[in-house]
């Protein structure tokens, strides 16, 4: 029997020697983990998206416990996600401006004219290899949904050869920004209303042969402006996000009506 | 033996790296900075020299006593493991810069054949509580030593135009061949 007993013995007693031995050094030993990372961890929406700069979100999470970012940098979760943080960690809320991504081209099928048909494989960054895409300007958009693909929020559809964000689906995530061969994806402000929807840096005549909704760079938004919220370079104008008031004049006075407004009568307003 | 023959067996005629080919994972895994690998010297020079007095105790005083010298491997390990769990408990708290630094390399003294082999060792030479001592602390300067210089010399190759197909790994082999000839000439030394 003690040939038995003496091994499982000798064994188990060492074995809940080093276990009880153990469990005292870790209480010893405990590291105090931040408790506010764990809650802001909480708060954040988990999608590990990548858009603030971090890791996931647990290097978020992480950063914004010891002070490295601020509590709005999220900018999936918006203001409502910020609002939790900021309570978490003790800081006055901050209002955020939630940003949606535009498409800043409305060159469908319709209104832009091709230079040749492509026939390739449907990925707008395949297309752009050759000779820039199959549209004669060279800075619209190719409509082969490279951004549709890459969006994990379903937000953006491809409607006669143009994407277009649903901006209350969009958050800001910038997986379409990064994967337009074009570069004519941007962030703008949720409640902003009237957007350039063009990117052509090419001469008023030149846009005015390939495309029916460009920006020719006529300057009647910069002179019409109210409040001066227009810069003009390159042919093409742009808004300042933070001065325009969405009046909406320019989008009326535009004459290629490359300037978008989503203000349902512009007319009666402009007036 | 005199403690200082032991020492001097141990760091470099012995050593239990470049002679002996133990602890060869962390040799390979933990050596591309100085910095990390006098980190891990340090954490195995530590629980070497506990486990093997540890071990020496455990092995006197109960499994000689009572007959159950063959349950000596399981016993061995189960001390190195608590060991090592508790050595990681004190980096943690005492240096979170070194416990990041090594990684999984701690927890991979656990399995680390130097760590036994020198336990183990030590009861096959039928050292007495001093010399087992001694042997532990001997044995992880050498590990220490080799680990430091082929780190320096993989700090150096970093800049260095390998050919692509060593680059990385393979020239670290070699290297560590290389130094394993070179600590040959110890031989006959002791």
């Amino acid at each position: 029997m003690s040939a038995i007993i003496e091994p499982v013995g000798v064994l188990g007693g060492l074995g809940l020697l080093f276990g009880i031995g153990l469990s005292l050094a870790s209480q010893v030993f405990a590291v105090e983990t931040d408790p506010k990372v764990e809650e802001v961890r909480k708060a954040l929406p988990g999608a590990n998206c990548g858009a603030c700069g971090f890791p996931g979100c647990d290097g978020l999470a992480s950063a914004i416990g010891k002070g490295e970012a601020p509590v709005t940098a999220c900018s999936v979760g918006g203001s409502a996600v910020a609002n939790k943080i900021a309570d978490i960690m003790g800081v006055n809320a901050v209002e955020t401006t939630r940003e949606v991504a535009v498409v800043l081209c409305q060159g469908d099928c319709d209104k832009a004219k091709n230079k040749y048909i492509y026939d390739g494989i449907q990925d707008c960054r395949a297309e752009n290899i050759l000779a820039g895409g199959s549209k004669s300007c060279s800075y619209g958009c190719l409509g082969c949904g490279t951004c549709k693909d890459v969006c994990d929020y379903d937000a953006i559809q491809i409607v006669n050869g143009v994407a277009i964000v649903d901006k209350e689906k969009c958050v800001a995530c910038k997986a379409c920004i990064d994967a337009c061969p074009k570069e004519i994806i941007e962030l703008v402000p949720y409640e902003q209303e009237v957007v350039v929807k063009c990117m052509s840096n090419d001469a008023g005549k030149v846009v005015r042969n390939n495309c029916s909704v460009g920006c020719i760079g006529c300057k009647i938004c910069v002179k019409n402006c109210p409040v001066d919220a227009f810069t003009f370079e390159n042919y093409l104008a742009k808004i300042d996000y933070d001065i325009c008031t969405n009046c909406g004049i320019c989008a009326d006075k535009c004459p290629t009506k490359a300037i978008w407004s989503g203000l349902e009568d512009i007319e009666t307003i402009a007036q | 033996m005199n403690i200082l023959t032991i020492l001097v067996s141990t760091v470099f005629v012995n050593n239990f790296v470049l002679a002996r080919f133990l602890g060869i994972c962390p040799f390979l895994g933990v050596s591309n900075k100085i910095e990390t690998a006098t980190g891990m010297s340090i954490a195995v020079t530590f629980v070497v020299t506990l486990s093997s007095i540890i071990t020496y105790v455990i092995q006197v005083a109960i499994l000689d006593v009572l007959g159950l010298q063959y349950l000596q491997t399981i016993v061995f390990i189960l001390v190195i493991a608590a060991l090592v769990q508790f050595v990681e408990m004190v980096i943690k708290k005492t240096s979170p810069t070194l416990y990041e630094a090594l990684g999984v390399y701690l927890p991979l003294i656990t399995t680390n054949c130097v760590v036994l082999g020198v336990a183990i060792l030590n009861i096959q030479e039928g050292f007495n509580l001093i010399e087992t001592i001694f042997n532990s602390i001997g044995a992880s300067i050498g590990f220490g030593i080799a680990l430091i210089l082929i780190s320096g010399i993989r700090e150096q190759l970093e800049p260095v135009d390998v050919p692509e197909a060593l680059e990385g790994f393979p020239i670290a082999l070699i290297t560590a061949g290389l130094m394993s000839i070179a600590f040959l000439g110890f031989n006959g030394l002791v």
